[in-house]
């Protein structure tokens, strides 16, 4: 395995581009490491891209969006308190995986990467509107992130494209945006369900809301439905009933020894609804 | 084809050189090539937390972390608690709690305690079992831990 540093995403890109095996890309290497060590991916080039200048800074650009270097650590999401603040459905999923030693570690662009379909930073990820640059051997390209994940373990990303940086959009008036996941235990454990509303008011009134949903299908999904059920109401109960059934309708889970597809498809109905209380109580001004 | 990685970083406030295969991780690095046994390895996929030293301050896995990756970065291990003979409290603390029997998951849990009263010197118990969380004991129950760890806090409270 031979180990590289580039300092910039171009060679990393070069680097992997002109690579004949297998190829990763470290950054917190939760994952990577995992894989190496359990001997299911041997890497012949591990491409280390924290050497890049900027991947562990979080910048608030002059719109009042944010950019997230692609190292920056759950651990260091958590800790900022303007992030948080504006964004806390997006810091509370990241905040979800693993361990505080993961967190140190682990970072949002690998836990999308990574591509299970239970990643629980995935989700909000997508709810935000969050965008990436991704950088391959012939320049880069703009894409959203619900446009990367392709199935269990892979991507849209071609050979030699890596993310290179993440864009949150600005928070703007009267939003807010939280994500669940169902597990059996509080902590440490991979989500059976997750779901992620991020939504904006005009009074009481949902004017844009966006629903996402993970683990219930083979990736991390965007419902259209489940948003569409609760834009122009007040989130009253016929609202969350019509946005429960639209979430549970958008499931394709599989059965495993997490839980069955029915329990998968009425807990998805269940966090839709409960998320969507939290990020209607946010875009009110309640506190994270 | 030699294919061996020079490192040079900082442990418990000392240099440290040493050369690694790329693939070796900093646990392998720590035990093998410093010497520095205190270090343990329990599952080596970051699960169980044994493994746990700080990097530039914050806690990690040592399982899940590369020894090449420590170029240049400041590492920190149960080795560095102690202050010549003296324990450090959670050390003192352990030992009157008895919160450890077979001994295997205790550094980890050590530093990673430590990390958290740097951080927060006042932890509720939630906060603490939710930051511990990462780490597995299966001989305790946790209870005694948790209790020398509270008691660990208050005595230092009070020191400072």
């Amino acid at each position: 395995m031979r180990y590289h540093t580039p300092d910039s995403f171009g060679d990393a890109a070069a680097i992997a581009a002109s690579a004949t095996g297998i190829t990763r890309f470290l950054a917190g290497g939760t994952d990577v490491l995992v894989q190496l060590r359990s001997d299911l991916v041997e890497p012949d080039d591990l491409i280390d891209i924290k050497h890049i200048a900027g991947v562990k800074e979080i910048t608030q650009r002059s719109d009042g969006g944010w950019d997230l270097g692609v190292a920056v650590a759950g651990a260091e999401m958590t800790e900022h308190a303007g992030l948080s603040a504006d964004w806390p459905g997006l810091v509370e999923g990241m905040d979800l995986i693993g361990s505080t030693q993961v967190q140190g570690r682990a970072t949002l662009v690998g836990n999308l990467c990574n591509a299970s379909p239970a990643g629980d930073g995935v989700p909000a990820m997508m709810t935000a509107g969050v965008t990436l640059t991704v950088t391959g051997p012939n320049g880069s390209r703009e894409v959203a992130v619900e446009d990367v994940p392709a199935g269990p373990g892979k991507t849209t990303l071609a050979k030699g494209e890596l993310v290179s940086a993440v864009h949150i959009p600005a928070r703007g008036d009267n939003a807010g945006d939280a994500y669940l996941r169902f597990i059996p235990r509080t902590e440490m454990d991979i989500a059976v369900v997750g779901c992620a509303v991020n939504l904006r008011l005009d009074g009481d009134t949902v004017v844009e809301a966006r629903v996402a949903l993970g683990a219930v299908a083979p990736t991390a999904r965007l419902v259209l439905a489940a948003a569409e059920a609760i834009i122009g109401t007040t989130l009253d109960d016929a609202a969350l009933e019509a946005l429960a059934s639209a979430a549970s309708a958008a499931c394709q889970p599989i059965d495993d020894k997490r839980g069955t597809i029915e329990f998968r498809t009425d807990v998805a109905g269940v966090l839709a609804k409960r998320a969507a209380k939290i990020a209607y109580g946010r875009a009110k001004g309640d506190a994270a | 084809m030699s294919n061996k990685i020079h490192v040079t970083t900082t442990v418990n406030g000392d240099e440290a050189e040493f050369l690694c295969d790329p693939r070796e991780t900093l646990l392998d690095c720590l035990r093998d090539r410093l010497h520095m046994t205190g270090v343990k390895e329990g599952c080596g996929t970051g699960d169980c937390g044994a493994c746990s030293v700080t990097v530039d301050g914050r806690l990690v896995c040592s399982c899940l972390m590369l020894g090449a990756e420590a170029e240049g970065k400041e590492i920190a291990t149960v080795e560095g608690m102690a202050d010549g003979d003296a324990l450090h409290p959670l050390q003192e603390k352990f030992i009157e709690h008895a919160a450890l029997q077979c001994g295997i998951c205790t550094p980890g849990i050590l530093v990673a305690s430590e990390a958290l009263l740097k951080k927060n010197p006042d932890p509720t118990e939630e906060e603490l079992r939710y930051w511990l969380a990462g780490n597995l004991c299966r001989c305790t129950g946790y209870d005694k831990i948790i209790r020398a760890v509270m008691d660990a806090a208050a005595e230092m409270r009070e020191a400072s």
